[in-house]
């Protein structure tokens, strides 16, 4: 657990991190640490240079614009499960920060170090691609935006460009008739998501008219589940309803053409088998048909 | 009289160091000149050495030396085993402190690097170059025993360790007439003991006094050093092992490893102190691991559920060597275990013990017992069930009734002094056991699975009996000393052989103290973890510190007392015969003003200036104590837990356990060890498992993959107690530190096959993981009623459901 040589360079700005990392091909950024600094420990990663964004001021924070939740990249788990504007606006991403690893990860750990890291086992993946969130990613050429669901490639690879670094993560808040919930089977190691499911429901009464649903942690990245949404659109949400909409995700999971991971502690049968109960977790808690 | 400090619940006085980061571990330790040693580790489960080479190694910066199993040979000696289980055909094979052609486990030290920081040899441990010829290797303890498996050890034929057995009664004999016999496959799936500190050493050798001095987290110093004499060649008084503060050690830091030895041989050809710090990667291959059982165990019972005999097949993993204690955990400390808490007449196990192709095995929190009380009482469950009585009942059938003064089992034991009843009485009241059972049918009419798991209990303690030990293959003695010094300000020093490593001794021994000679708590400060300073003691493990270190305290301060009751007496002028004691003040009989306080009589023994005649100046005693017999705690713990059959999640709902560790010195630390113990047990039931795949490589290898159980995944434990003295204790106590882990794992694994009874499932592989449960439930045809969900369930977080 000892880093092999590296050199360390601080950045003040964003611009001056997007041109460190175009001086230093192959160099590592660090925000929080959680994901990068094992693996330099454990001598899976050796940048030659590691850039510290941890300084730059404005990726941090938390702020509402109309129906958007800006938040800074840089900003911590602890600060999002934590800021009374994301309970209010969005209750499912403060419950999903607070759910993430424990304190000492939340506290550390950033959001946009999170989605850049695009650890397949990720809550945010999962949960901001149901939310239909967008990040800034800001490189030589600009800034651009890029929706979650399309930022997240394959297990750790994402779809930034070698010297782009994520600045902004964008949320919309939810309407007052929409219900969100995510519900994940937790790795008892690490919290990790084991399998997570991630849904969005527009309510008209007991009525859904739209649904956004995603499933990660059993998938290399998150997994939209139309078949799931176009089953829950126009119905009325109940027990059964709900059992019969989720019963279609192996539908989904087929059609995105993704393998399924398994691994010691869950293998991919059984993640597969346990997705749709977690996605039916998420929504009859978000309708409020579970007990507490 | 005032308020007795013994039974007092003070708060532990080593808590403010621990929780504010100021207590100092070995790797807090900086010497002048020292320097950093790293260990290269096979990356094989079996392999031949064809080559190495460390010339790159040697040139890289900052290294100084570069050593391999050659650099040892005929330096030094072997890890010794230290306890050779007789008529057992132990084979005590080589052990080497660094491999010298064959690695037998992936942690199988190849070669050291000692550097002037650890980075750089870190990096000059990248750059040895190792030619391997994998062997093919093997992991299970029963598969290595079989016909065509893997070889380990030239010196072992078939893998086999030992094989051990110990019987009482006639097994066979009631097992054919048996009305009933059941019968349980179990493994004890090997666990990661995971302290919170790792292991480290630092060695200095000194070449111009020829002394070794050694800092060890070590579970037991004295040990230590004894082992490091024989390994090294240095003599024993020219040793010196400390241990400072040991962050845990749950049986892991019992034995002497290679890798201090590694330390010491380095600091001795290189004349600088060096310190070698394990990687909490490092620690989960090369710190010793616990359990790893297959057992194949059987019980014979009559028509009304009272049993008549309990026989055991058991392989029991050892790993790649012989680790110091590892060969009587499953024997001396198991088998002799099978009455547990009951009446039964007719008992055998049957033990081999096995080399493997893993880590070495070791005591872990517990062991031994913990896989006894399992066994026992699974196949309780399974009488019960036999028989169609309640599990309750079937173990009431079974409990021994109360004694307060030896009770022979079968097996071969005298038990000290127990209420077995007493303590199941008590539990059942506190858990509401038949309104549970009661409320648990009309939850299962409705889909909702709720079972309750209640595990009895008794175990062996309080180690032990030096001619036991010697008779049982122990190399060396289990009594415990102190050495008590009262100066002449009144205040106290203790000094003991034992070591206490998290477990409140401190604090306890200093109440010990408080109460039998009358001084202020606060004015005892105790003093244990080095050779120099402190009297010989076999250390803190078995749950023996209490029972044997510290009956050794009680004792010695009542030589105090005596010693102080001349002085007083000559003191006041008065006939010895008629000084009274109480709470510190020696007076006169009927003249309470009469008085001499032990801190007026510490002055005078300490100056000296009018003493007795024949009454030699000091206030200081020691006392060398032996045990008469073991201490056997017991107790009745249960748990209640739900489980959700659509995905398998296991919800530990209640835990409830009620120990008799006879009286206690300070109930707050008892809650405490209940505590820790119920965790740990918890985690082998529902989360651990150290998991190799077929080339023998760990696969939950890091903290990520390996889960040790946290706090909120554990509801509140709710502890009680009875009182029952052992009678051969000065102090009457017994134990605590491993109640909890014997007991909670057969509790919790009860409970949850307890809850999947009405849909069929009947046994399943420890730990209980989600994916486990979720396959026998559909494995049993239970397809559900469609709304499994409506209970309250909670898998991880992320949801606060």
């Amino acid at each position: 657990m000892f880093a092999a040589d590296f050199e360390y360079r601080k950045a003040g700005s964003i611009a001056e991190a997007v041109q460190l990392l175009s001086d230093n091909p192959g160099a590592k950024i660090l925000a929080g640490g959680h994901s990068l600094i094992p693996l330099m420990r454990f001598r899976l990663a050796r940048p030659e240079v590691v850039i510290d964004i941890g300084g730059i001021a404005n990726m941090k924070g938390i702020s509402v614009s109309g129906d958007t939740i800006n938040i800074g990249a840089l900003t911590t788990h602890a600060e999002i499960a934590s800021s009374a504007d994301v309970q209010r606006a969005n209750g499912l991403l403060a419950e999903a920060a607070g759910g993430i690893g424990d304190p000492a990860v939340r506290n550390r750990g950033t959001i946009g170090g999170n989605l850049a890291h695009a650890d397949p086992a990720s809550d945010w993946a999962t949960v901001l691609t149901a939310l239909g969130a967008t990040v800034s990613a800001q490189g030589p050429a600009g800034s651009r935006t890029i929706a979650v669901a399309d930022l997240i490639e394959d297990a750790f690879a994402t779809v930034l460009g070698e010297n782009e670094l994520i600045t902004t993560v964008s949320v919309p808040a939810l309407a007052a008739n929409q219900r969100a919930e995510y519900a994940k089977m937790a790795h008892p190691a690490s919290f990790y998501a084991v399998v997570g499911g991630a849904v969005v429901v527009t309510m008209d009464g007991d009525r859904c008219t739209a649904a956004s649903v995603a499933v990660g942690g059993l998938t290399p990245r998150p997994v939209k589940a139309p078949a799931v949404e176009q089953a829950l659109s126009g119905t009325t949400l109940t027990m059964d309803s709900i059992a019969d909409a989720t019963a279609r995700l192996g539908d989904d999971l087929s059609a995105a053409g993704v393998d399924i991971i398994g691994d010691v502690f869950a293998s991919a049968d059984f993640r597969s088998n346990i997705a749709p109960v977690e996605v039916k977790h998420a929504l009859l808690h978000a309708i409020g048909l579970a007990h507490h | 009289m005032t308020t007795r400090i013994f039974g007092s619940g003070i708060r532990r006085r080593e808590d403010p160091r621990l929780i504010t980061g100021q207590a100092a571990y070995t790797d807090d330790i900086k010497l002048a000149g020292m320097v950093h040693a790293a260990i290269l580790r096979s990356p094989h489960a079996h392999a031949r050495i064809t080559s190495i080479n460390t010339d790159a190694a040697k040139a890289s910066a900052g290294v100084l030396a570069v050593y391999t199993g050659a650099d040892i040979e005929g330096v030094l000696n072997p890890i010794p085993c230290a306890w050779a289980i007789p008529d057992s055909d132990l084979k005590a094979v080589a052990y080497p402190a660094i491999a010298s052609g064959v690695v037998r486990y992936v942690g199988d030290a190849v070669a050291v690097v000692v550097a002037e920081n650890r980075y750089q040899a870190e990096d000059a441990l990248e750059l040895i170059d190792v030619g391997y010829e994998p062997l093919p290797s093997i992991i299970n303890p029963e598969a290595a025993l079989a016909d065509g498996a893997p070889q380990l050890h030239e010196d072992a034929p078939n893998n086999q360790a030992f094989h051990w057995v110990a019987a009482g009664g006639d097994t066979d004999a009631a097992f054919a007439d048996a009305a009933i016999t059941v019968s349980e496959t179990i493994n004890q799936q090997k666990l990661i003991p995971t302290p919170m500190e790792t292991r480290s050493a630092i060695a200095s050798w000194s070449s111009a006094m020829g002394e070794l001095t050694l800092w060890n987290t070590t579970q037991n110093p004295h040990i230590a050093r004894f082992v490091t004499c024989l390994v090294t060649g240095v003599a024993e008084h020219k040793i010196r092992v400390i241990a400072p503060e040991v962050g845990g050690g749950f049986g892991a830091k019992i034995a002497v490893y290679p890798w201090e030895m590694i330390t010491a041989f380095c600091s001795m050809q290189l004349g600088v102190p060096v310190k070698w710090t394990e990687t909490r990667t490092e620690n989960y291959v090369a710190t010793t691991h616990g359990r790893d059982h297959v057992e194949y165990v059987e019980m014979a019972a009559d028509a009304n559920g009272k049993v008549t005999a309990v026989r055991s097949v058991v392989y029991a993993g050892m790993g790649a060597y012989l680790s110091t204690a590892a060969p009587g955990i499953p024997t001396i400390l198991h088998g002799l275990m099978y009455s547990g808490p009951y009446d039964i007449a007719n008992i055998k196990a049957d033990v081999y013990g096995v080399f493997t192709n893993s880590t070495p095995v070791e005591a872990y929190r517990g062991a031994g017992r913990p896989e006894a009380t399992f066994l026992l009482e699974r196949l309780m469950d399974k009488v019960g069930d036999a028989v169609g009585i309640d599990s309750v009942e079937v173990r009431r059938r079974n409990l021994i009734e109360p004694f307060d003064n030896n009770r022979d089992v079968a097996i071969g034991i005298t038990y000290d002094s127990g209420n077995y009843s007493g303590a199941l009485d008590q539990l059942l009241g506190h858990i509401g056991y038949d309104q549970f059972r009661h409320d648990q049918e009309h939850e299962r009419e409705h889909g909702t699975f709720r079972g309750v798991g209640v595990a009895c209990y008794c175990e062996i303690c309080g180690l032990g009996p030096s001619q036991v030990a010697g008779a049982v293959g122990f190399g060396g003695g289990l009594w415990e000393s102190a050495t008590v010094r009262i100066y002449a300000t009144g205040k106290v020093n203790v000094f003991i052989g034992t070591s206490p490593h998290g477990q409140g001794e401190e604090t306890t021994f200093a109440q010990i103290v408080a109460d039998e000679i009358g001084v202020d708590v606060d004015d005892v400060e105790v003093v244990h973890g080095d050779t120099d300073t402190t009297p010989m003691g076999w250390g803190t493990y078995g749950s023996r510190t209490t029972v044997v270190g510290g009956a050794a305290v009680a004792l010695t301060m009542r030589k105090l007392r005596d010693k102080a009751r001349v002085i007083a007496a000559h003191l006041l002028e008065a006939d010895e015969a008629d000084i009274e004691y109480e709470d510190g003040q020696f007076f006169v009989r009927g003249a309470r003003d009469r008085a001499q306080s032990i801190q007026d009589v510490a002055l005078q023994a300490n100056v000296a200036w009018n003493l007795p005649e024949g009454i030699e100046p000091g206030m200081e005693a020691s006392t060398y104590y032996d045990p008469p017999n073991f201490s056997y705690p017991f107790g009745a713990h249960a748990a209640i837990v739900s489980v959700d059959p659509d995905n398998g999640h296991i919800t530990l709902d209640r835990y409830v356990a009620v120990d008799d560790c006879g009286p206690q010195i300070n109930p707050m630390v008892v809650e405490g060890q209940v505590h820790g113990g119920v965790v740990q047990g918890a985690g082998q039931a529902l989360w651990e498992g150290a998991v190799y795949d077929d080339n023998g490589q760990l696969l939950t290898g890091t903290m990520m993959d390996y889960a040790i159980p946290r706090a909120h995944l554990v509801p509140d434990i709710e502890v009680h107690s009875t009182v029952t003295p052992s009678p051969h204790n000065p102090l009457g106590v017994k134990g605590i530190g491993e109640t909890g882990t014997i007991a909670s794992t057969a509790a919790i694994y009860s409970a949850v096959m307890d809850a999947l009874k009405p849909i069929g499932v009947t046994s399943l592989d420890m730990p209980l993981t989600p994916e486990r449960i979720w396959r026998a439930i559909r494995e049993a045809g239970y397809t559900g009623n469609g709304h499994g969900h409506s209970h309250d369930h909670d898998h991880g977080h992320g949801h606060n459901h």
